[in-house]
């Protein structure tokens, strides 16, 4: 142990003498006090030696001793039961973790994320056509440098019970946006959890996962359309997992729905409802897996979205009924006797589909109800995303992204019955959206991480956007485990 | 209908009666657990010799099991902080839960060597409380044994007896074993040895061996061919006689250098299961041992 700091003493020494060798003047002076030089540093590398060799000498005999001392204590209470109090006694002096005022302060985690994009289209016009708007921020991002959002997480364990989780997400414009704040069982027993607040739900697959542990800058096309990027509410979920040997696990999430595809309704009771069941387990010591199927329920009111109506007016369009979305999400991983640290890879895809039925308003003059018209509306539209990442060494990986929005049948009764026409609702227009993205990532440690993606976007009808983004996720403090 | 309600209510009630269901994240605690218990225990690792116990996920089979455990039996010291405390709560099992006495923690039973002076990632993956690679130095199994059985025995009283029996038989024959490993290792006392990860500070305190190089920079972080380099330029004035890597790690670094250095990569089972030859705890150590002298001829 104390060899390194003996070798960059001798290096130095070394050197210094090298450096003196080098410039030796012809000048008797100069040699002799070289040579003096010399003899002192040879004098100090000796002592030096020869204290080095005391103190390890000394380290050995404290070693052997302690090692001695250890199995005589060890021999002491395996045959004696006195020896056991004062082996007890040893231990609890043994331990030196110093008790601190704030040791029962919470894990703390910061995330910061930041991307430059290159956007061949301009992101302020980006729309998917076909699909209701989201009113949500499912856009591509800002051209050039941006900073994403900061997310600050605290969590701990409230009392044997209770834990309790805080997400905030600290918007790069400013103010704060709670992401996720609550409660979660710890002894409810028989398999059951139980949670409470705000949280994002366990629909689907990619859900619950925060943007920084995605496998691409984005959410796929699917998550974007359907719910928005991600789907959470202020609610309650129960969960059940049964007590077999397949991961087998049911819930059921009831809340207030306040955003999309629900609306806020003010009423009591609740207005979205979600039903999730996973099943899961392994292949082998090299694969595991997980499959699921959600249900989200909800009777959102007053939807409204913005658009363009053929006078080119800006109108709003609000809908109200009701919305039934069902997911088959599937991922598959595989890593080399389960030990993904070398290679691994992971194949991951959801299936969705939407119905919705109820009525479609909309405040455009062009019609003969003069801004104040309102007809069905009747929509079955699915979409499903396709991903693989690779990590080929370590630190590296590369991934494929395939996503497909299908836009089904949309009726609406506006258009149909000719009161308005589909020119009116521009954004509604019939397309089937595409995107494929291929992205790199590396990490140089556990807590950070690089990344470029490459996407070819056909969310807008008749456009295509290449997209270059480069993005980096770093985590300090405590970082909690990822979910599989 | 009706058969699925039997097999539900079989698979409530079956735990309670038949053996005490063990779960151990790494291999060597369950082999342990295997040792005191004998067939008053049920047990599975969650993990397998191969897999690297820092970058295990929290897979769905491992939540399955944690829902059905009595006993929980980790290393502790943050080794499995990446995916233990998922199945824990994931489980909806209160037993084993962090504090309760369904959950142990053989880290607590003996002292932690490499205790961080300071605690900053600018170090790598430091795990706060020390090493935890506790496991490669086999005296420490008689404590965490002794504290192992004792808390078999508060699980299951009704099988108190036969858990403290099978510690002491487990303790004699491997405080003989000890003792015949320490003397066929002899000549391994002060070799110097360079180690692709530092996991074996434990090993290196039982047989002496002097550690003068770790091949990853930062601990967790793969090396760079940069920093290879450079231990290799070390090689010159302090050269080490072997290089040391878990047999779960990636074999690019240690193989480079060896060649280079013209020494002898050792691939050293680490726990039960790593190689062919580990089979249990006791022929863990004889071919630990074993693959260290074979290097050093």
């Amino acid at each position: 142990m104390f060899t390194p700091r003996y070798t960059p003493l001798a290096l130095a020494v070394s050197f210094a003498l090298a450096a003196g060798a080098a410039q030796a003047a012809p000048d008797a002076d100069v040699a002799r006090e070289m040579k003096q030089m010399r003899e002192q540093l040879q004098q100090m590398q000796r002592a030096y030696e020869q204290r080095i060799a005391a103190l390890e000498g000394r380290l050995a005999q404290a070693e052997t001793k302690a090692v001695k001392a250890e199995r005589t204590a060890v021999d002491a209470s395996a045959t004696a039961g006195e020896a056991k109090a004062s082996a007890e006694s040893a231990q609890a002096s043994r331990s030196r973790e110093p008790v601190r005022a704030n040791a029962f302060n919470p894990e703390i985690s910061l995330i910061l994320t930041g991307t430059y994009n290159n956007l061949k289209k301009d992101p302020n016009s980006y729309q998917i056509t076909g699909f209701t708007p989201t009113l949500g921020e499912v856009g591509p991002g800002s051209r050039s440098f941006s900073l994403g959002e900061t997310e600050l997480v605290l969590s701990a364990n409230v009392d044997p019970n209770w834990r309790g989780v805080a997400i905030a997400a600290l918007k790069p414009e400013g103010g704060v946006d709670m992401e996720n704040a609550y409660i979660e069982s710890l002894g409810l027993g028989r398999g059951f959890n139980f949670k409470a607040g705000r949280f994002f739900s366990s629909l689907g697959y990619l859900n619950e996962q925060h943007a920084h542990a995605w496998d691409f800058v984005d959410a796929p096309l699917a998550y974007k359309a359907f719910l928005g990027n991600q789907f959470g509410q202020d609610g309650v979920q129960l969960r059940w997992l049964a007590p077999t040997e397949t991961f087998f696990e049911i819930g059921a999430e009831a809340g207030r729905g306040q955003s999309f595809p629900s609306t806020d309704r003010n009423k009591n009771g609740t207005t979205t409802g979600v039903l999730f069941a996973h099943l899961g387990g392994d292949v082998g010591p090299s694969n595991a897996w997980r499959a699921g199927l959600s249900y989200l329920g909800t009777s959102p009111k007053d939807r409204t979205y913005q658009d363009t109506d053929s006078l080119g007016a800006a109108v709003d369009d609000t809908f109200s009924g009701k919305s039934r979305l069902w997911i088959l999400d599937g991922v598959w991983k595989w890593a080399p006797n389960g030990n993904p640290s070398v290679t691994n890879f992971t194949l991951q895809g959801e299936y969705f589909r939407r119905t919705e039925s109820g009525t479609l308003a909309s405040n455009s003059a062009a019609g003969a109800c003069g801004g104040d018209c309102s007809g069905s509306y009747e929509s079955k539209q699915s979409g499903w995303y396709l991903q693989g990442v690779y990590q080929f060494m370590p630190r590296w990986r590369a991934g494929l992204r395939h996503d497909r929005l299908d836009y089904g049948t949309v009726d609406i009764g506006l258009a149909k019955n000719g009161i308005l026409s589909g020119s009116d609702f521009p954004i509604m227009a019939s397309h089937n959206p595409t995107r494929n993205s291929v992205m790199f990532d590396y990490s140089p440690s556990e807590f950070s991480r690089f990344r470029l993606q490459l996407a070819r976007d056909q969310s807008g009808l008749g456009e295509t956007d290449n997209q270059v983004f480069l993005q980096y996720i770093q985590s300090l403090g405590t970082h909690g485990a990822h979910k599989f | 209908m009706q058969r699925l309600i039997v097999l539900l209510l079989l698979a409530f009630t079956l735990p309670a009666q038949a053996a005490l269901n063990v779960l151990a994240t790494v291999p060597e605690w369950a082999a342990l657990v295997k040792e005191i218990g004998g067939d008053k225990v049920n047990v599975v690792a969650a993990t397998n010799g191969l897999q690297d116990p820092h970058r295990i996920e929290a897979k769905p089979s491992l939540i399955a099991r944690g829902r059905n455990a009595q006993l929980l039996v980790a290393t502790g010291a943050e080794l499995e902080v990446g995916w233990l405390p998922l199945v824990q709560r994931e489980s909806g099992n209160p037993a084993i839960q962090s504090g309760q006495p369904g959950y142990f923690e053989a880290a607590r039973y003996v002292t932690l060597r490499e205790v961080p002076a300071v605690l900053d990632r600018s170090h790598g993956d430091v795990h706060a409380g020390g090493n935890p690679h506790i496991q490669t130095d086999p005296r420490l199994y008689l404590k965490i044994g002794e504290a192992l059985a004792e808390r078999l025995a508060l699980l299951d009283p009704a099988q108190a007896q036969a858990y403290q029996a099978g510690y002491r038989s487990f303790a004699e024959r491997w405080k003989a074993a000890i003792a015949r490993w320490e003397a066929k290792a002899a000549p391994l006392k002060g070799v110097p040895v360079l180690v692709q990860h530092d996991a074996f500070p434990y090993l290196n305190a039982w047989l002496g061996l002097k550690q003068v190089g770790v091949l990853e920079q930062k601990p967790g972080m793969e090396p760079s061919s940069g920093y290879l380099a450079e231990v290799l330029a070390r090689q010159q004035h302090n050269p080490g006689r072997m290089v040391l890597r878990p047999a779960y790690q990636y074999d690019a670094p240690s193989r480079w250098i060896a060649d280079k250095a013209g020494i002898p990569a050792v691939i050293l089972p680490f726990t039960v299961g790593g190689t062919a030859e580990a089979k249990d705890l006791f022929s863990l150590f004889d071919d630990t041992v074993n693959r260290l002298l074979a290097a050093l001829r």
